[in-house]
């Protein structure tokens, strides 16, 4: 084997995305885990791996592939044509299958978000390979290049770790907000190649006719502080309470699973894997108990506090801070002392 | 219009045990349903079948006791329903369980229009198995559909779901659809629907039946393995205070405040 392919195996690749001519957050998210991934070894002295972005789309300026690059891609794989101006999985399948096939990379990540569960599933099939999605956790061996993806099983119960021992690229998902991406270095290098599609696209036959904005509100995913109530409220009435402390800490309301199937809250505020995925600088949970599907969806929060009468809850593993009690009695206490804090 | 529905049985919420020691996972054939979004898609199945004098397939891959699945969706009004059942599908990952639902697809109802699913299962979350087989059929597939508003000279007029909004989309030819709960809520089987399924012919469709090799099922016919499963080990070891009365409360509640504005939170 040369040098060349051994490299290879370290290599990361990452699909990225853009819409309108503009690369998503998702695509930093997912530099920064493939630098890690890349990365690693780097400290005992072994040769540093690329990071790869891969991207389809109408062709793209100069200054949005650099980004790329500045958020820690060393090689940028732009697939353009106009006919990828919209979105439909079949079509850029196709588009993206011949480079995949001709390069053959080990690995291919990607955003857990509209667009890549759709497009992973349907070029893992074309590809004839696995895909894993919603992994928490990679490890990538260097040697082997194998990749390890880590993901909830059995409808959250439980964690397992799952390989794609032969078929290549070995795919996996992550969701959007696991991971906050790199500070970006305007200064790094790297390099970028504009791809035409090889032969000419055969169009899909999905057409998007129109986008119908939701009202505007701020989505948990954005906010930096979250307040999360769990079955430990005990019924709907005690939510004003809880809206009540977290405008006192500038916080949004998010909830478990169990509060939004009893209607208590929407399913936009739901966390963990069956809802969105945040890491916020600060997760306040009042009344959650911790399943392993919810913190799946938020276990890599900045701070986590907790608050919970069970001692044996599983959130305590998880927290930075946490207080065995009842939140009805925490809750006034805690709202009175922030009101009477000293500035 | 020929409409495929596809659906899978689950465990109920609740009804998963593991085994805090082994790590086991301890389920009960008993406590399975259909999984909750796939009832969804029968509904949108149902009433496209209602406006364009529709035919409706259902399918489902699974041990013997899915029986119930597929006769709930006759219950509900599907027309034909069948079973893929085997040996040797146990253990298939969603590559696996695609070839071989393409294949059942394939050989019952090629001429089909429109295949239909639930966005996810409720026990495996990946979502990858109505786009995996839209693939394997050489078909467009949309997700997250939530309005399905005609069918006209074999064009399907959508709403689906994406990031801050809807998208209004169109699908010319057969598609594949993963539909969301907002796509119609699912009707209850009626007394006759239920005599029907009852009685109803559920043929089995197997390996041989459908032409498939032992290297294309189960554990053979799936790229990915699991390794191992565990009990994730996320452990910050934080601060723990322990409230049992006025003066306790009092403490935590400063801690806590100290712990925020020690790290500028507050």
């Amino acid at each position: 084997m040369t040098t060349q392919q051994e490299s290879l195996r370290g290599d990361v690749w990452i699909l990225s995305r853009q819409n309108g001519g503009v690369i998503q957050p998702i695509s930093f998210e997912l530099l920064a885990r493939a630098r890690d991934l890349a990365d690693k070894n780097a400290e005992s002295g072994e040769c540093g791996f690329q990071v790869h972005a891969l991207l389809a789309g109408p062709p793209m300026p100069e200054s949005e592939l650099q980004r790329l690059i500045a958020y820690g891609a060393d090689q940028v794989h732009a697939i353009e044509s106009e006919d990828l101006t919209s979105f439909s999985a079949d079509l850029y399948a196709k588009a993206l299958l011949p480079f995949i096939r001709r390069v053959g990379p080990m690995n291919l990540l990607a955003g857990a978000d509209s667009q890549g569960r759709a497009l992973m599933p349907y070029l893992a099939r074309l590809l004839a390979t696995g895909l894993t999605a919603d992994c928490t956790e990679l490890y990538l061996d260097h040697a082997t290049g194998l990749l390890l993806q880590t993901r909830p099983a059995i409808g959250g119960h439980i964690m397992a770790t799952i390989q794609c021992k032969e078929s290549r690229p070995q795919m996996a998902t992550v969701r959007p907000r696991s991971r906050r991406p790199r500070t970006p270095d305007a200064s790094r290098q790297g390099t970028i190649f504009r791809i035409v599609p090889e032969s000419p696209m055969t169009r899909s036959t999905v057409r998007v006719r129109n986008f119908l904005p939701d009202p505007v509100e701020k989505s948990i995913e954005d906010a930096e502080r979250i307040v999360v109530v769990g079955r430990g409220i005990k019924k709907a009435e005690n939510l004003p309470k809880i809206f009540e402390f977290a405008k006192a800490v500038d916080a949004a309301v998010g909830a478990t699973r169990e509060v939004v199937d009893r209607g208590w809250l929407d399913y936009a505020c739901q966390i963990g894997l069956s809802g969105r995925t945040v890491t916020p600088r600060l997760y306040i949970g009042l009344g959650v108990s911790g399943a392993i599907q919810h913190m799946a969806g938020m276990q890599t929060a900045e701070t986590i506090i907790a608050v919970n009468r069970d001692p044996d809850a599983p959130i305590f593993h998880i927290a930075d801070f946490g207080i065995v009690g009842d939140l009805f009695d925490v809750l006034p206490e805690l709202i009175t002392r922030l009101r009477t804090r000293v500035h | 219009m020929k409409i495929v529905v596809l659906i899978k049985q689950v465990p109920e919420p609740g009804s998963v045990q593991i085994d805090e020691v082994t790590g086991t996972v301890q389920r009960r054939e008993a406590d399975a349903v259909v999984n909750p979004i796939d009832l969804h898609a029968l509904e949108s199945a149902l009433r496209l079948a209602n406006v364009y004098n529709g035919m409706t397939y259902v399918f489902s891959m699974g041990p013997k006791s899915a029986d119930f699945a597929v006769r709930e969706a006759l219950a509900m009004g599907i027309d034909s329903a069948f079973l893929l059942s085997d040996r040797a599908f146990a253990g298939s990952d969603t590559y696996a369980t695609s070839t071989i639902l393409a294949a059942a697809i394939r050989a019952i109802v090629p001429d089909f229009d429109v295949i239909l699913c639930g966005e996810r299962a409720s026990d495996g979350d990946t979502g990858q198995v109505g786009p995996e087989v839209a693939a394997a059929l050489g078909i467009p597939v949309v997700t997250w559909v939530s309005r399905i508003n005609s069918w006209h000279n074999g064009t399907l007029e959508l709403c689906h779901r994406l990031e801050g909004g809807q998208e209004e989309v169109s699908v010319t030819g057969p598609a594949l659809l993963t539909v969301n709960k907002e796509v119609g809520v699912p009707r209850l089987p009626t007394l006759t629907g239920k005599r029907r399924a009852r009685s109803a012919d559920v043929p089995v469709l197997t390996r041989q039946s459908l032409n498939l090799s032992l290297e294309e099922t189960g554990q053979k016919g799936s790229p990915t393995s699991i390794v191992k499963i565990f009990r994730p080990q996320w452990l910050r070891r934080g601060v723990m205070c322990h409230v049992t009365g006025g003066e306790s409360l009092a403490s935590a509640v400063n801690q806590l405040v100290d712990h925020l504005e020690e790290k500028e939170l507050i």
